[in-house]
């Protein structure tokens, strides 16, 4: 295995396979997050409780799932970063931090706007949302610092520190649900075995929750590959590809 | 199908207010950073290409000093 994965710690051979990678990821996203999108705004059935209101599920649920599991990715990313010294692993860190900002923001306002219609309020101080609050403190936190040292090794140390700190949050979002008295309501689609949640609804979330995946994984493609050219900027292979480029 | 008519679908419910609001915030957050992320390729490249023109000014302008400063030595002597 790493035979095979060594050459992708080359900067330049990750910088062409990243490029290679988009067209397919790019397509594949707007195929799924068509579908998904169509079919939960026009077809899926309202919920019999919250009526239409439920749609904005579609957003919400894969938005705060995707803040996390960015999260996890950006930790593992700064961990292989700091005991093996990866210099790749900092540039995806970097790449991923801005994203999941994104769509931590993303499920924070669509939760409110869901809360206002369902409990009577935009915001409540408990256990979930504040902890989400947290993460999307954590992001703003690990970009700062990105940006806050020139020397780009030294700022990836510093993020990726924060980054492995904040983790011990994620299992506090997870499962603040369970854990303390909250107004928000338990997973329906993750719950082990069968999802509480007939057929009708569920497929459209699938469709939406890989479709916004896939936009994820296009846009951390698209930043890593920018972090590739800045942190490289005086390698030959970079200078070529500037010439070329600029050229044009 | 779950509506009858454009305006059904627009009002969802008497919630629509906060679907769009909750769909409409997302898109313009996404739109927003995919636009930007795509820029940035760009930008950087010619980030690059005039940092690179300057470093070949100063060596221009190097080299030029050197052989001034030679002719002058040869003058002198």
């Amino acid at each position: 295995m790493w035979k095979w994965l060594h050459p992708y710690a080359n900067p330049e051979v990750s910088y062409h396979f990243t490029n290679k990678l988009l067209p397919w990821l790019s397509v594949l996203a707007a195929v799924f997050l068509s579908i998904g999108l169509v079919w939960a705004l026009l077809f899926a059935p309202a919920d019999y409780q919250q009526g239409h209101s439920f749609r904005i599920f579609y957003i919400h649920v894969p938005a705060a799932s995707l803040s996390m599991g960015i999260y996890f990715a950006m930790a593992v990313a700064a961990f292989s970063s700091l005991v093996w010294q990866l210099k790749l692993a900092d540039a995806s860190a970097a790449a991923m931090a801005p994203v999941g900002a994104s769509f931590t923001a993303i499920a924070l306002i669509t939760g409110a706007a869901w809360g206002k219609p369902m409990w009577g309020t935009w915001w409540i101080w408990d256990a979930r949302l504040t902890s989400e609050l947290i993460l999307l403190f954590l992001y703003l936190g690990v970009i700062a610092l990105h940006n806050a040292f020139e020397d780009k090794n030294l700022a990836g140390k510093a993020a990726g520190i924060l980054t492995l700190v904040g983790v011990i949050n994620i299992p506090i979002i997870k499962y603040s649900v369970d854990w303390w008295n909250t107004l928000h309501q338990g997973s329906t689609v993750s719950k082990l075995g069968k999802p509480s949640m007939s057929l009708d609804m569920l497929w459209p979330f699938i469709f939406c929750f890989i479709g916004f995946s896939l936009l994820v994984g296009v846009i951390i493609c698209l930043r890593f590959r920018n972090e590739i050219l800045a942190r490289n900027s005086i390698r030959p292979w970079v200078r070529e590809l500037v010439k070329n480029n600029s050229s044009q | 199908m779950q509506f009858n008519s454009f305006s059904e679908f627009i009002n969802m419910g008497g919630y629509g207010f906060y679907v769009w609001l909750s769909f409409g915030a997302a898109a313009l957050i996404l739109a927003f950073l995919l636009i930007s992320s795509k820029a940035g390729h760009q930008k950087i490249i010619t980030q690059i290409a005039k940092r690179k023109q300057r470093e070949d000014k100063l060596r221009q302008a190097k080299a030029l000093r050197k052989q001034q400063n030679k002719a002058l030595n040869e003058v002198t002597e």
